[in-house]
């Protein structure tokens, strides 16, 4: 259900009424008070009513940046359920298209938060590299996003060996761009003004609000799902996860621009690894009982709970998306910090897309309430980032 | 016929004439390069980011003259994705009303045209056109941006046409 | 919450040493899927215990609404670095429907809570701030749109 929040107030593209209310005194935010619920589309009781192949393509709908992750939470929790084990190659494939989201979910949280810092190359850019990465999803699955590849018991198509090459050359065009993007973010002296030391979250914060994903490891606390709990291709290929201690903004955008090439790594292990193989176990019926199923998306743990009662109809279908928890984090990381920043902070979480564009700020010195609107938010964030050019002499 | 009645005759036209022009020039910016303003009603995102994507350098709207604008006061055409939630059904109405007309309406993605696989959602009582008057559906989930360009591009024939 | 690594030995263990009494029934569904029922009157103190005593980390909650006069809660925790999700399910009685709230001692559990009452209609005494989390706010009261007798 609530497993998008839609938010985020660096999109100045959405319209949607207030998520947030920050309570500020003088410049600073003293309080947050976090509203959604305005894309809750009710999935959870619509999954009673379908069956349970069609139960993934619509928990693939949940959010669209994240489309493979719930049908991957999803075809755990229904393999737990019944005890199956998909065949290897079908792991494989399924690892490499999770990874090929990751990348193209990076560059796009890359490139929203460089134009809401006032880095408009950087969105063009980092948009214009994702869709090498979703031409690649293209030829593999047939879409660009929602690419219906899951199923319980295996995949729905297979990887043509003759295509292999062309991926791999993509993915190495790919490695010198993710180079220059990461010298962009971690070099640069304006990036660094504006996002360190704002938003922390340490590391007792992050465990008490329970987050996950690149909104805990970033914080020091060192959970993923694909380390953790392995499922697909995980535990077969080398590869580390990022973990880093400060827990503001640029920590959580380090991380991510790290595990991109963690990704490519993955990716190119799989594709070596695959042998020829069934896909498919054509699995016709689920028993009764329980499963549960957890993903690694993008953003963060991703978790199903299915109950079944042996008909072809879940009897409960419980879906969790990262955001939830993440964004409820948001109340102890944006005090403190100016509301140019607090947008920042909010949006650095992530959240599954941000189709807002309004914050409420409510002035406890001036004893009133202004709206601010996306415009709003980013020529305030604009012209902060001026500011401190200004005072870098740069 | 007094004075004061022939003042108010030719206040009367001159107005009327200001808004004939008005939407002379509107209609015309509508036809040649209008401005669109995205609302999304409760969507996956998934329409939204390939809407976007449509701005990146490879589909590149802006060459066409089409810009995304931040308001909806300065649009010519609504973009529409999403279920038309319960929550956001006032908040779609007030954008409409806040469109100067004449404006268009464009609904994308499956969601928009009926619901897709949201279908009998207990949190969807109506669906985009029973609350907006669409003038274009473009289906997919998503529709590619190559999909997106030729429904809008289909639009403005159209517009032309009647213009 | 305690810092060093423990394996899941450990942790089995120190639960039965502690609650073997309290604990209804114990289902292995495999290694690493544990489900543990206990009666809502102890659920408080037993769900502090795990998340103060282990490194542990709360998922999420499911209700799930059954037709033996009462609904399942469960609240799923898993233990940081190791593969085991921990499922504690506790038997809400109908029509009451009442259950002490963990949002006091766990800050992750208030929004799920929230989302329970207002989807199913179960009582959460004591929550610090219950309101409407997803449903709007002049959806009718009295209608729960995930209960199967309504």
């Amino acid at each position: 259900m609530s497993e998008i929040i839609p938010i985020g107030p660096y999109h100045p593209l959405q319209e949607e009424p207030e998520f947030f209310r920050l309570h500020v005194e003088g410049e600073h935010v003293t309080k947050l008070d976090i509203e959604i619920g305005y894309n809750h589309r009710g999935i959870e009781k619509l999954a009673e009513s379908k069956s349970w192949d069609q139960v993934v393509f619509l928990v693939e709908r949940i959010c669209g940046i994240c489309s493979t992750s719930h049908p991957a939470a999803s075809v755990c929790a229904m393999e737990d359920l019944g005890g199956i084990e998909a065949p290897e190659r079908a792991q494989y494939i399924r690892t490499i298209v999770a990874e090929l989201e990751r990348i193209h979910s990076h560059l796009l949280w890359l490139g929203l938060a460089g134009h809401f810092i006032g880095y408009n190359t950087v969105w063009m850019w980092a948009w214009k590299y994702r869709e090498s990465v979703c031409d690649i999803l293209d030829k593999m699955t047939g879409n660009r996003q929602s690419y219906a590849m899951f199923k319980v018991g295996g995949v729905r198509r297979d990887v043509l060996d003759e295509d292999i090459p062309w991926f791999k050359k993509e993915l190495d065009g790919l490695k010198p761009v993710l180079d220059m993007f990461k010298g962009a973010v971690i070099d640069d002296p304006v990036i660094h003004a504006r996002t360190k030391g704002v938003g922390v979250l340490t590391k007792q914060q992050a465990i008490d609000y329970c987050v996950v994903g690149p909104t805990a490891r970033p914080s020091g606390v060192p959970i993923d799902v694909r380390k953790d709990d392995p499922y697909f291709a995980y535990d077969w290929v080398d590869w580390d996860i990022v973990v880093l201690e400060e827990g503001d903004v640029f920590a959580k955008a380090v991380c991510r621009v790290l595990e991109m090439y963690e990704s490519v790594k993955i990716i190119e292990q799989c594709f070596d690894k695959m042998t020829p193989g069934v896909i498919d176990l054509h699995v016709k019926e689920l028993p009764p009982g329980e499963g549960i199923g957890r993903a690694e998306a993008p953003r963060g743990e991703v978790y199903h709970y299915c109950r079944s009662d042996g008909s072809n109809f879940p009897a409960r279908y419980k879906v969790r998306a990262p955001s939830y928890v993440n964004i409820f984090s948001n109340e102890v990381a944006c005090v403190g910090e100016k509301v140019a920043d607090a947008a920042l902070v909010l949006a650095a979480v992530d959240p599954c897309y941000c189709c807002t564009e309004r914050l409420i700020v409510v002035d406890h010195d001036k004893n009133e309430e202004r709206v601010l609107k996306a415009n709003d938010l980013l020529r305030l964030s604009h012209e902060r980032t001026k500011e401190v050019r200004k005072e870098l002499g740069v | 016929m007094g004075a004061d009645d022939v003042y108010r005759y030719h206040c009367r036209r001159a107005g009327l004439l200001r808004v004939v022009i008005y939407m002379g020039l509107k209609l015309k910016a509508l036809t040649r390069s209008p401005w669109v303003y995205h609302l999304s009603t409760g969507s996956c995102n998934n329409c939204d980011i390939e809407i976007l994507d449509c701005l990146t350098p490879r589909y590149d709207l802006e060459r066409f003259g089409i810009v995304l604008v931040g308001s909806p006061r300065h649009a010519d055409a609504l973009l529409v994705t999403g279920n038309m939630t319960m929550k956001c059904i006032p908040r779609a109405k007030e954008v409409y009303e806040q469109m100067p007309k004449p404006g268009v309406v464009i609904a994308i993605g499956t969601c928009s045209l009926g619901h897709g696989v949201f279908d009998g959602s207990y949190v969807m009582p109506k669906t985009v056109d029973e609350v907006l008057p669409v003038d274009i559906y473009i289906p997919g989930c998503p529709p590619k941006p190559e999909g997106i360009i030729a429904g809008v591009a289909k639009l403005l024939t159209m517009l032309r046409q009647k213009a | 919450m305690s810092e060093r690594r423990m394996t899941w030995k450990e942790i089995q263990k120190k639960i039965h040493e502690k609650y073997d009494d309290k604990i209804l029934k114990w289902f292995e569904h495999n290694e690493n899927r544990i489900y543990v029922d206990i009666d809502p009157s102890d659920w408080i103190e037993f769900g502090r215990f795990l998340f103060n005593e282990f490194p542990t980390r709360f998922i999420i909650a499911s209700a799930v609404d059954t037709p033996r006069g009462g609904i399942d809660i469960l609240y799923h925790f898993d233990f940081l670095n190791l593969p085991q999700v921990f499922s504690v399910r506790v038997f809400v009685k109908k029509p009451e429907l009442e259950i002490e709230s963990m949002a006091p001692y766990i800050k992750g559990t208030e929004w799920i809570e929230r989302e329970m009452n207002e989807l199913f209609g179960i009582q959460f005494k004591n929550h610090p701030n219950m309101k409407h989390l997803i449903l709007p706010d002049d959806w009718p009261e009295g209608n729960y749109p995930l209960r199967r007798d309504q």
